[in-house]
């Protein structure tokens, strides 16, 4: 089966990625992107950060609009929870980027979706970050992702698809791998 | 100076098959080689080293494996026997001890400066080998200086290292076969794995190699291959050839003592960082093993061979233990020796024609070198078709290009 006739509509443009796969791979300067977020504190844990452009193949991008994300702490810490953890925000871009590999493979391999749920849970001891117990870390010892899916497909095909979509997915790299990061004053 | 038609840099099997290729058309030529034939089966390859093939498929043109144990899988030194054999049979005029210093295109074709002499050729084949010299990933740097590190170009055996434990980083063929070998000696080892390719040694009670052949699956040419580029950087299958012909994987190390970590990231102040990423990464290795099962057992029954053949049956899978470290202190006296087991490259330092990539690799349409009429490479991963990694491959790679090399040099006679 190929593509182009495939009746499976996943809302993905499996073509345009392909194409874009091989433009980049022979434009490779125009593949170099770079991702920013800005923040401004407000006030106690609470901050507010707006994402807008972004670079990529060769030029200055805009989003469609300006997004907007509010992080806080909860109650329980003592902050005024006016927004979501930084901790959960990473759960979010986790499952967010997953989900949308799933997606994409499925389209790819011609695997019509009905739907596609997923819970994450992210476990963390705060003794960690309270600088209370030097043995245990500031991050989560261990995430868990459960996918749902409804699917024309066997269980295994839905198993080789959320393995490929974590072996294709930049959120699941930056979580899983160490990654270099420079903090400095302006 | 010397003037020939063709030269051959290198006198291992894919440089010997090339040259018997050329005697058979009469095409005047030399192979060039640093050392003696077989020069890095003698002096780079650890003694434990098997081929990965068995016995009967190690063939080459008018040369075929007639010994008395076709199952088995040949040493090392015997790989320098036969190729020394063969070199003698073909009647390969090699020039050993001659370094090629430089390789340069000129008007009339090419001139190598090996030694101090000067070669004039019509056309040249590389044929150095893919394994030339270990890649190391940068990181190496910041292993901390009290460790001792080599790599499999540079080992020779265990009873070599210091004692204490050792990192294996890399999981194929190499690494999975010197973990097994350097924690039989009583220094416990961890082993960092990447992305790998699981294949079992034997399947219904044949050698895997009998199903990858039979399957059709070595023959697939690179110019139909979807993604050639992956397929050509796929890391070797996690195999090993021994006198037990035994199943080498990440459960037969885990079963040794061996402790298995996720891919080595980075080492920051003397403490190694492993991925987080094993358990997926295993997944997909027994998945892709389990695909090219299912195609095989759908090769036998269309084959009508399930008759003969003992029933279909799959593997456990990869068992990764959860509490697989992700950090490991290279300071704290418990690793002594790091074996960087992280792929080889072929080198062609000397070639001084721009016939690379950005990413420094020779282009080359199934071994014709792109933009250098008369220039040829042979030996690297899946250069013609899937065989061309392996030895038996050499035979209809040299032909295929032999032939095209010979009408190269009849087009231009006026």
């Amino acid at each position: 089966m190929t593509i182009t006739d495939s009746p499976v509509n996943n809302g993905v443009n499996v073509q345009a990625l392909l194409g874009a796969r091989e433009a980049l791979s022979a434009a490779p300067e125009a593949a170099e992107f770079t991702w920013r977020a800005s923040c401004t504190w407000r006030n106690g844990t609470h901050s507010h950060s707006t994402v807008a452009g972004f670079t990529g193949l060769g030029a200055e991008q805009q989003h469609r609009s300006t997004y907007e994300f509010d992080v806080d702490h909860p109650e329980c810490f003592a902050s005024e929870d006016n927004g979501a953890t930084p901790v959960e925000y990473v759960l979010v871009a986790l499952v967010g980027c997953l989900t949308a590999g799933v997606a994409s493979v499925a389209q790819h391999r011609g695997i019509q979706l009905r739907s596609v749920t997923a819970t994450v849970d992210g476990q963390m001891n705060v003794l960690g970050i309270l600088g209370a117990d030097p043995d245990i870390r500031n991050g989560f010892e261990e995430i868990t992702v459960r996918f749902a899916i409804d699917a024309d497909a066997s269980r295994e095909d839905l198993q080789a698809l959320i393995a490929q979509s974590q072996k294709r997915s930049a959120a699941f790299d930056i979580v899983a791998n160490p990654t270099k990061v420079l903090v400095e004053l302006a | 100076m010397i003037k020939t038609t063709a030269v051959v840099v290198g006198a291992g099997h894919a440089g010997l098959a090339m040259s018997r290729r050329l005697t058979e058309r009469s095409i005047d030529h030399v192979v060039l080689e640093r050392g003696e034939v077989a020069n890095s089966w003698r002096t780079q390859r650890w003694p434990s080293l098997r081929l990965l093939t068995p016995n009967w498929q190690t063939r080459l043109p008018g040369y075929q494996y007639a010994g008395d144990d076709p199952d088995g899988f040949m040493p090392a030194a015997g790989v320098v026997a036969t190729l020394t054999g063969y070199a003698r049979v073909v009647g390969a005029p090699v020039r050993t001890a001659t370094t090629v210093h430089t390789l340069r295109a000129v008007p009339q074709g090419f001139e190598i400066r090996a030694n101090d002499d000067l070669v004039c050729a019509r056309a040249a084949v590389l044929a150095t080998g893919a394994c030339a010299r270990s890649a190391i990933p940068g990181i190496a740097g910041a292993v901390p200086m009290s460790i001792t590190t080599l790599t499999p170009l540079s080992y020779r055996d265990p009873g070599r290292l210091p004692d204490g434990g050792v990192l294996v980083v890399g999981a194929s063929a190499t690494g999975v076969q010197l973990a097994a070998e350097i924690h039989r000696s009583g220094r416990p080892v961890t082993l960092a794995v990447g992305e790998h390719v699981r294949l079992p040694r034997s399947y219904r009670g044949r050698d895997i190699f009998w199903w990858l052949q039979a399957t059709g699956l070595l023959a697939e040419r690179y110019d139909q291959i979807d993604d050639l580029t992956r397929a050509r950087h796929l890391p070797s299958p996690q195999l090993t050839g021994t006198p037990e012909a035994i199943t080498t994987d990440l459960n037969t190390l885990t079963a040794l003592g061996i402790r298995i970590v996720g891919r080595l990231g980075r080492i920051t102040d003397g403490v190694a960082q492993f991925s987080g990423a094993l358990a997926n990464t295993c997944a997909l290795a027994d998945l892709k093993m389990n695909r090219f099962l299912n195609r095989a057992d759908e090769w036998a029954t269309t084959s009508g061979l399930d008759g003969d053949l003992p029933p279909p049956h799959r593997f456990a899978p990869t068992q990764v233990d959860p509490r697989a470290p992700l950090e490991l202190d290279l300071t704290s006296g418990e690793i002594t020796t790091v074996l960087w087991a992280t792929g080889f490259r072929p080198d062609h330092s000397w070639l001084d024609i721009p016939v690379r990539d950005r990413n420094g690799h020779i282009r080359h349409d199934g071994g014709v070198v792109t933009g250098a009429p008369g220039l040829y490479v042979l030996g690297l991963p899946v250069l013609r078709t899937r065989a061309s990694t392996y030895i038996h491959g050499a035979g209809p790679d040299t032909e295929a290009l032999a032939g095209h090399l010979h009408s190269f040099l009849s087009s231009q006679r006026r």
